[in-house]
């Protein structure tokens, strides 16, 4: 006999993984951003 | 077109559009993901797992126009040769591959109580998974010829792979059409929907939202390669400078 699986622990699991993939990118992506610009101009500073 | 081409050009535009980009993305993809999750319906059938597509078709849609971005800035710099042409190309590359990622872990949370297995090796996932093992040939390509050339442009090898690599988008989309597969087929065609309404309309936010997430992240990867490249250029060229006296 096959158990009952809980469809909620699924759709948890995928906004968990979705949203935290998409908001870790987003992040990375603006501080990447914002440290080579702090560099770009540090470097015509000098 | 060509006139976007020129990067000073590029970063006064990028500079407005990319914040607007994100905020607006953001604050459309959540009131998508909240109204999927707690304001439509469950489906007749799937029950509540119907809620994982307002995720999973997004991050499908993104994974492709990732490579599609890839294979038009591989067209351009290889055509024209535009300066921003490779840098767009390395942008897309990693948003890419993060949403192609996320398809393939959450079919497969999808897959599990729908199918009763996490995965089967079928034209769509199997095509899928190909696209991820693409994105990381790509850049790792991308990384060992930016190395090599220092630091000048994607170059043409990398360039020549994301025009190859484009094959494998059709191969996608048409796959569960041309083999039998345990994936359904598409639910959203040009002009027409198999969905009814109270799905289709938070599926269609959703994929504008994160559609402008991405592109949001792509103007930011943009940005960043740009200054990491003028930064470079400058200590080079005062590097030599001090070396000349």
């Amino acid at each position: 006999m096959r158990e009952a699986m809980d469809p909620w622990t699924f759709v948890v699991a995928s906004y968990a993984v979705g949203v935290g993939a998409t908001a870790t990118m987003v992040l990375w992506s603006l501080l990447s951003m914002r440290r080579a610009e702090k560099r770009r101009d540090e470097a015509r500073k000098r | 077109m060509h006139g976007f081409a020129n990067p000073a050009r590029f970063l006064r535009i990028a500079r407005w559009l990319m914040p607007l980009c994100m905020g607006a993305g953001i604050v459309v993809a959540a009131a998508a993901l909240g109204w999927g999750l707690f304001l439509a319906p469950a489906e007749r059938l799937q029950g509540e797992t119907v809620r994982i597509v307002y995720l999973h078709v997004p991050a499908a849609w993104l994974g492709m126009a990732g490579w599609m971005g890839i294979a038009a800035a591989s067209f351009t710099e290889l055509v024209w040769r535009h300066p921003l042409a490779g840098i767009a190309a390395r942008a897309c590359a990693v948003p890419g591959a993060v949403f192609t990622a996320v398809c393939l872990v959450t079919g497969s949370l999808w897959g599990r109580p729908a199918w009763g297995t996490w995965w089967v090796w079928d034209g769509r996932l199997t095509s899928m998974l190909v696209l991820l093992f693409l994105y990381f040939g790509w850049m790792a390509l991308s990384q060992a010829s930016e190395a090599s050339d220092g630091g000048q442009g994607a170059g043409r090898a990398p360039a020549i792979f994301g025009l190859v690599g484009a094959v494998n988008i059709p191969i996608i989309h048409y796959s569960v059409i041309w083999w039998n597969s345990q994936h359904q087929a598409p639910s959203i065609t040009m002009g027409k929907s198999a969905m009814a309404g109270a799905f289709l309309w938070p599926l269609l936010i959703a994929m504008l939202g994160f559609t402008l997430i991405f592109a949001g992240c792509v103007l930011a990867r943009m940005r960043a390669i740009l200054a990491d490249r003028q930064a470079e250029a400058r200590l080079r060229r005062k590097a030599l400078s001090e070396a000349e006296f």
